[in-house]
């Protein structure tokens, strides 16, 4: 597989290592009342789809970047990648 | 029809015409008492315990393709009870004391051959640890032999012991592990099942689970509505697939797993040998194949098929074992998608939803539970409470925090 980083152009995946689901880029808040829960949810359950998932890939031996990849867990595909910092910071530009 | 020697040879003198189907292949009745979603290993020995251990009747296994399509096809055959901790040990000694009366009570050659693992060590701490794990084996009755150098050079002398980063010190030996036809054990269960009155339907995807006020009222299938108070679900692999249809996030991920085989050879590895520290473990087929594989590839995956890194890093660790299988041409290589658990540690209990029961998160392992997830899995069907070597096997373990997990890696599943 070929990542196509945003800075570096398409480098092999093999310089990453994976993480998980970039939901885990959204940690609870752990001064919320029900954090308990939601850090359970947050540490154990994944969404896990068969189809197109969004997930972290880190450039170890690379530029030690942090990625949001989009692959397509069926077919491997990727279909695209960002710096995982720009993630959060477009959302909040968004107002989301 | 009961298979003996006997009868190969009266059917050798009839021209082999007396061969009947081993199973039925009924249309599915508009409901039944119990529903198991998943034809394979796991599914098919659960309705097999169901009907027979259990005496209930009104079965029915959905299987999306055909019997034994999935995992149980597809994995490198090895059965063995070599764990540590207290919650897995028992449950997979308990698998491998089913495995051992397996052909007799299926009356059906699966070809279980306890030829032996081998477990190699490179270090002074590998050794402790293995030693502390050999003793928990010993405690569950599984038997254990730890060998030094040069007992184990006795044993198989083919091996690199010399290798520079990993010299091999010697290793754990379970003498009662071995290998078992991974398609035998499947159709075995699959002929014990009908002959005991289970409907096996095939070419029948779930494609729904109707529930009504928090309870299970039947699942849509591919071929129709079937009603059913009880539903247990063993589709590892697509486990997070079918339970999101009843609304469920679990604890897993779907990742793939690579195994190969190269062309036949004379007899040469005499047991199960696994190098965990060069990623590799290997067997040798009664059909003279080597059979070997090492790690998942370590990103999410529904694709039964892996990709070239991985092929790289099993042949190298191959080669640094073993270098005598660098000139053996390789037949085949295959994947299969496993559902790896966030504790690396399987699940076999009920769901929230009432009448809902899952077994999943079978990880790289599930083959060597195919009886003991059966039987655990049919108690809990029939009982309604986790069978004695399962308990430690409960979804809520991970928010109680008695999380079972044997390397120690945390909820990273590709790390398990």
């Amino acid at each position: 597989m070929l990542i196509p980083h945003p800075l570096l152009g398409p480098r092999d995946a093999q310089e990453f290592t994976y993480l998980g689901d970039a939901r885990l880029i959204d940690r609870p808040d752990s001064s919320a009342p029900d954090a308990e829960a939601a850090f359970c949810d947050y540490v154990f359950l994944r969404d896990n789809p068969a189809g197109v998932h969004r997930e972290l890939w880190f450039h170890e031996q690379g530029d030690r970047s942090w990625l949001v990849v989009t692959r397509d867990t069926v077919t491997h595909e990727v279909l695209g990648a960002e710096l995982a910092r720009n993630v959060p910071l477009s959302r909040t530009r968004c107002g989301k | 029809m009961k298979f003996s020697g006997f009868r190969v040879f009266a059917e050798a003198l009839k021209g082999h015409t007396g061969w009947r189907p081993l199973w039925r292949n009924p249309e599915p009745k508009p409901a039944y008492d119990y529903v198991i979603v998943g034809g394979g290993g796991h599914g098919l020995a659960t309705a097999y315990y169901l009907a027979k251990s259990f005496g209930r009747s009104r079965i029915a296994v959905l299987e999306k393709g055909w019997l034994g399509s999935g995992n149980v096809g597809r994995n490198t055959t090895i059965i063995r009870s070599n764990y540590l901790l207290a919650g897995n040990e028992p449950f997979y000694e308990f698998s491998m004391k089913l495995w051992e009366g397996l052909e007799q009570e299926l009356n059906f050659n699966a070809m279980v051959s306890q030829r032996g693992i081998i477990n190699l060590y490179h270090t002074d701490a590998q050794r402790d640890a293995f030693r502390r794990r050999g003793n928990a084996m010993m405690l569950a009755g599984a038997g254990a032999r730890l060998l030094g150098r040069e007992e184990l050079r006795a044993m198989v002398p083919f091996l690199n012991y010399d290798n520079a980063r990993f010299p091999i010190k010697g290793g754990l030996v379970q003498p009662r592990a071995g290998t078992a036809r991974h398609d035998g054990v499947a159709w075995g269960y699959a002929r014990g099942a009908d002959s005991h009155g289970v409907d096996l339907i095939q070419n029948c995807e779930v494609t729904g689970v109707r529930l009504d006020r928090g309870k299970v009222r039947g699942v849509e299938t591919s071929r129709g509505y079937i009603a059913a108070d009880r539903v247990g679900v063993a589709v590892a692999g697509s486990s997070g697939r079918v339970m999101a249809m009843a609304g469920m996030r679990l604890p897993i991920e779907s990742h793939v797993l690579q195994a190969f085989v190269t062309e036949g050879l004379k007899p040469t590895i005499p047991g199960v040998i696994t190098f965990g520290a060069g990623h590799f473990y290997i067997s040798q087929s009664d059909k003279g194949g080597l059979v070997f594989g090492g790690d998942i590839d370590g990103y999410n995956s529904y694709a039964q098929r892996g990709n070239l890194p991985v092929v790289e890093d099993v042949a190298e660790g191959g080669m640094a074992l073993m270098p005598m299988i660098g000139r053996a041409r390789l037949l085949r290589m295959w994947g299969g998608v496993v559902d790896m658990s966030m504790d690396g540690s399987p699940i076999i209990d009920r769901t929230q939803i009432d009448g809902l029961y899952f077994n999943g998160g079978w990880c790289y392992g599930g083959f060597k539970a195919t009886p003991a997830s059966g039987y655990a899995f049919a108690h809990l069907l029939a009982t309604g409470a986790p069978h004695e070597t399962a308990r430690a096997y409960r979804i809520d373990r991970f928010a109680r925090g008695h999380v079972v997990d044997e390397r120690g890696a945390g909820a990273q599943p590709n790390l398990h």
